[in-house]
């Protein structure tokens, strides 16, 4: 039904070999508890599949709902700038309770981010490329968070290990 | 029981109605001639998939404010439910409650399951003269998402005489 409608790019952050048989995108937002219970999965699935898997993440905050979300993904583009967006969207999604601008300044400031960075994330100087990632979603039928699409195709499945690693090897045996 | 009229298809005129969306105040459709309606009929307040429905419409208005439309949600439950709803989810369009006679609107709109008492999942994207231009109708614990809705507003922003 939904497909991708932004094809995986160089301006995507990826884990993985970009050319692997199978790509991952994961539209998240950082307070989301959801997208925190599927944290750990995911990270199952990866070193599960290792370079057969191309895991790609893209934000949808929900800042509404939640208050912190788009602060977040402007600190994880600030860091993507310097080469950590991983390290930053690992420390986000281990440290859910703990978003507010001081915490995150902590977490830039751990991973080398400049003063003048984490000025520019507090500004939000990222908003366009966030936003960009959100509208793209909501064009692909992001229906919520997390929302997972396997080689460009909504998996409507549970954000488990389990589910994922089912459907994952089935489409590597294609 | 009345027979429910069958579902709205698009090229019909969407049935006016007026409801109240809080205490005092009310919605009525035909004040809303010359701008796109996005018409949202969803189950119930609070419910899981209605609450992420509605919260991701929100972060939305913005988009859809762009095409001039005007965005409505509308369930049986009463205004007082919505406002609490609302409140709690920082929701910033109304909330329209179709609770008096219970699910009129919806009969007439043909989306009202009758075995639950509440209205379908169902989406209406109505053009400025009040012509229903799309529709759909979700699968109950489906969250639509915005991608039909948004389609439609470019189709319907390119139709002669619908510019804005």
């Amino acid at each position: 039904m939904s497909e991708l409608k932004l094809p995986v790019g160089p301006g995507d952050h990826v884990q993985g070999p970009r050319d692997a048989a199978i790509t991952l995108v994961e539209y998240g937002d950082f307070e989301c508890p959801f997208c925190g219970e599927a944290y750990p999965e995911l990270k199952i699935v990866q070193r599960a599949m290792g370079n057969r898997l191309c895991f790609v993440f893209r934000n949808f905050p929900l800042s509404n709902m939640h208050p912190h979300a788009e602060r977040a993904a402007e600190f994880a583009e600030g860091a993507a700038t310097i080469g950590h967006f991983w390290e930053m969207h690992d420390l986000l999604y281990e440290n859910q309770e703990a978003l507010e601008q001081r915490n995150l300044t902590r977490y830039a400031t751990e991973l080398g981010l400049s003063h003048e960075l984490i000025q520019s994330a507090i500004r939000g100087d990222f908003a366009e490329r966030i936003c960009r990632d959100f509208t793209g979603g909501v064009r692909s039928g992001v229906n919520g968070t997390p929302c997972l699409f396997i080689n460009g195709r909504r998996f409507d499945g549970p954000a488990t290990a389990a589910a994922l690693l089912e459907v994952l090897r089935s489409f590597g045996e294609d | 029981m009345p027979n429910s009229p069958s579902l709205l298809v698009a090229g019909q005129h969407a049935p006016d109605f007026t409801l109240r969306s809080t205490a005092d105040q009310s919605v009525s459709l035909s004040e809303l001639r010359g701008r796109p309606v996005v018409l949202v009929f969803y189950p119930a307040d609070w419910s899981p998939v209605c609450s992420d429905q509605v919260s991701l419409y929100n972060e939305l208005l913005s988009e859809f404010h762009t095409y001039g439309a005007q965005f409505l949600g509308i369930s049986v439950d009463g205004v007082w439910c919505h406002a609490a709803f609302a409140g709690d989810r920082k929701l910033h369009f109304p909330l329209l409650a179709d609770f008096e006679p219970k699910g009129a609107v919806a009969r007439r709109y043909g989306v009202y399951e009758e075995s639950d008492g509440v209205c379908q999942r169902a989406l209406f994207v109505i053009n400025a003269d009040g012509v229903v231009r799309w529709r759909y109708v979700s699968p109950i614990g489906v969250n639509p998402g915005a991608e039909g809705i948004l389609d439609a507003l470019d189709k319907l922003s390119r139709e002669p005489g619908q510019s804005l």
